[in-house]
């Protein structure tokens, strides 16, 4: 139980980043945290005690296997994390051309 | 019979795929493949909706369920979904055939219409996906893409409001994927349909003491669910993106994002999970009514002072999505609560129309204002006015859109705010009736004063000086417009019987009898 605690204080650490940070790019590293700590959580999810990894050879000394569906998802995720993470440091980057800082107190050109 | 359903999802992807390519030698390809692909999109869905019986369960591969437990990937043809991509392929057409006149003053055209094929076929997925996890991939396709249409003019604003989308977006996305980890943990399976039933059963024949623990499970994803898809769908507390967003972008970015992403990916994925994948309670319902209240009344407040036209009608799109989802909100009250369930079906009939109109007069109102930022490029109000009799075309249609949007006869807005009020009537909800009209009331006075600075007030001198020369826009624009226009008169139609059996009570049906979708899926 205490490990799936530790992965939602881990989400919570990332939400906390993308919250209360002030730079873009500390922004995208709690982003980041909060992926890693979703994906830490879909493998303990699939963790069975004392499993190995779930590959069919001809003798098998230990018949249990951790559940292969959640690392198949982790694939995925870890995937589009980084589609989401490669966009956003290129506009950060883009963002810093036209403003010259990282700073979000500065770039507030849109209110209202 | 089911060859076609994997098609939606594959040719706007192929699509993608050839404009990547080829365009890169022919310019002009991807300009008018786009329109192409999304016109045969609605060929096959017209096809679906007048010769074919739904719902069709489509397993990917041909890898069906074994030992009565799903395996595969299942896309999932019911009468939402299909209502669904109608709405998707009708805006995406018409956006992208004003494109090509519009897009023509950006570099770099090929990448547009690669990532607008892209993010048609992520809200295709979305929209048929069986599985929740195959759902989350999808809906990561479109916003992925989407995130990246807002900032293609690559100015200030557009990265500053694409940097927020993004942030905001990627929380959102994360907060669903840990719904879904939690939903495989506790449940074991992916597919909506074994979710329910597998919630379902535990609800009802183990232990007091298990299921009550189920019933505090469902209650924790529903929350996590209802914030990722809430920050999806801009409902209020999640809303602070949007209108950033969808005023940066480009004007038929826009009224793709307005009118049909937000939907698509956000209160489409809300209704289905939450009538056909948890049981419905009065809790949810109670939230979801209350999150759509607040949504229609705080967005048309918000909106009211603000002079920027894009931004003004993004503030709008939050309030008329109140509509849709205490449209719908009523109707799930009155399920749970065993009422008549006549009401409860004229009152989602009343949001699903509404999901459609909107979807229709908002994107006109959007690429309107694409129009007048074409030609004069000013979106602020108080620097606008008197361009009637130069753009006649834009004038007349976006005062069509405008009444639509306030709720006058004819016109298609007032006859689904009209079916929401008289439901939640009939229902006894007195004081949301009360707020929808009173909303309504405000939503004219500020389109009276769109109206006004943009089009009618006293000609600006400055249209005919060389600067400007403000004329009409090109015929492809004024095409999209014009049927838009159309469109906001002709859905009136939808509230005779004989039109409305065809095109919403099937996506009714599938709300209102919420446990058949279980069944019909799994075949047992």
């Amino acid at each position: 139980m205490t490990v799936y605690l530790l992965c939602i204080l881990l989400f919570l650490i990332g939400l906390y980043g993308v919250v209360a940070k002030r730079n873009l790019i500390k922004i995208v590293i709690g982003l980041a945290i909060m992926e890693y700590s979703v994906n830490l959580f879909l493998i303990l999810v699939g963790y069975v005690k004392g499993g190995t990894a779930p590959i069919l050879s001809r003798n098998l000394a230990n018949k249990v296997f951790v559940d292969p569906l959640p690392q198949a998802m982790v694939l995925t995720a870890i995937v589009i994390g980084l589609a989401t993470t490669s966009l956003l440091l290129a506009i950060a980057i883009r963002l810093y051309r036209k403003y010259k800082t990282f700073d979000i107190r500065e770039i507030k050109n849109l209110k209202g | 019979m089911d060859w076609f359903v994997p098609l939606f999802v594959i040719v706007p992807l192929g699509g993608a795929f050839l404009i990547a390519i080829i365009g890169s030698f022919a310019r002009p390809f991807g300009r008018f493949f786009t329109s192409l692909v999304l016109a045969s999109l609605i060929g096959l869905t017209l096809y679906v909706i007048f010769s074919v019986t739904i719902p069709i369960v489509y397993m990917v591969g041909g890898h069906g369920p074994i030992e009565k437990v799903p395996i595969g990937i299942t896309m999932i043809l019911d009468g939402l979904s299909v209502y669904l991509l109608l709405i998707i392929n009708l805006i995406g057409f018409f956006s992208a055939f004003y494109s090509i006149s519009y897009m023509k003053k950006f570099t770099s055209e090929n990448y547009y219409y690669t990532l607008f094929c892209l993010m048609v076929a992520g809200m295709n997925g979305v929209v048929l996906s069986g599985d929740v996890f195959n759902l989350y991939v999808f809906l990561e396709m479109a916003a992925i893409s989407s995130y990246a249409l807002v900032a293609f003019g690559i100015e200030k604003e557009e990265l500053e409001a694409s940097f927020k989308y993004q942030v905001l977006g990627g929380a959102s996305s994360l907060f669903i994927l840990l719904g879904i980890a939690f939903l495989y943990w506790n449940t074991s399976t992916l597919n909506i349909a074994d979710i329910s039933r597998v919630i379902g059963t535990t609800a009802n024949s183990a232990t007091a003491n298990s299921a009550t623990a189920n019933s505090e499970f469902v209650k924790f994803v529903g929350v996590i669910l209802l914030a990722g898809f809430g920050l999806k769908a801009a409902m209020i507390p999640f809303h602070a993106w949007l209108p950033d967003a969808h005023s940066s972008a480009p004007s038929p970015i826009s009224s793709m994002l307005s009118g049909v992403l937000i939907k698509a990916i956000g209160v489409y994925v809300i209704f289905r999970l939450f009538f056909n994948m948890f049981t419905i309670s009065y809790d949810t319902a109670l939230v979801i009514t209350t999150i759509g209240t607040l949504s229609m009344v705080i967005g048309v407040l918000l909106a009211i002072g603000q002079w920027d036209i894009k931004r003004l009608l993004a503030y709008h799109s939050i309030s008329q999505m109140g509509y849709v989802v205490i449209g719908v909100g009523i109707g799930m009250l009155v399920i749970a609560h065993n009422g008549p369930r006549s009401v409860a079906a004229l009152s989602i009939a009343g949001g699903l129309y509404h999901l459609f109109n909107h979807a229709v007069f908002k994107g006109l109102l959007f690429l309107n204002a694409g129009a007048v930022e074409y030609e004069t490029g000013i979106r602020d109000m108080k620097k606008l006015g008197g361009l009637s009799s130069l753009m006649p075309v834009t004038t007349s249609t976006s005062l069509g859109a405008s009444m639509s949007i306030s709720g006058i006869p004819p016109f298609n807005g007032f006859f689904s705010k009209l079916i929401i009020i008289i439901a939640a009537i009939q229902a006894g909800y007195y004081v949301l009736s009360i707020l929808a009209v009173f909303v309504s009331i405000i939503t004219l006075a500020s389109f009276l004063k769109v109206q006004r600075f943009t089009f009618f007030n006293k000609p600006n001198e400055k249209w005919n000086r060389g600067d400007f020369n403000v004329r009409e826009v090109p015929f492809a624009m004024c095409f999209s417009m014009v049927f838009l226009a159309v469109l906001c008169l002709g859905l009136s139609l939808f509230i005779v019987p004989a039109v409305r059996d065809i095109f919403i009570t099937p996506a009714v049906n599938v709300l209102l009898n919420s446990a058949v979708y279980s069944t019909g899926v799994l075949g047992y």
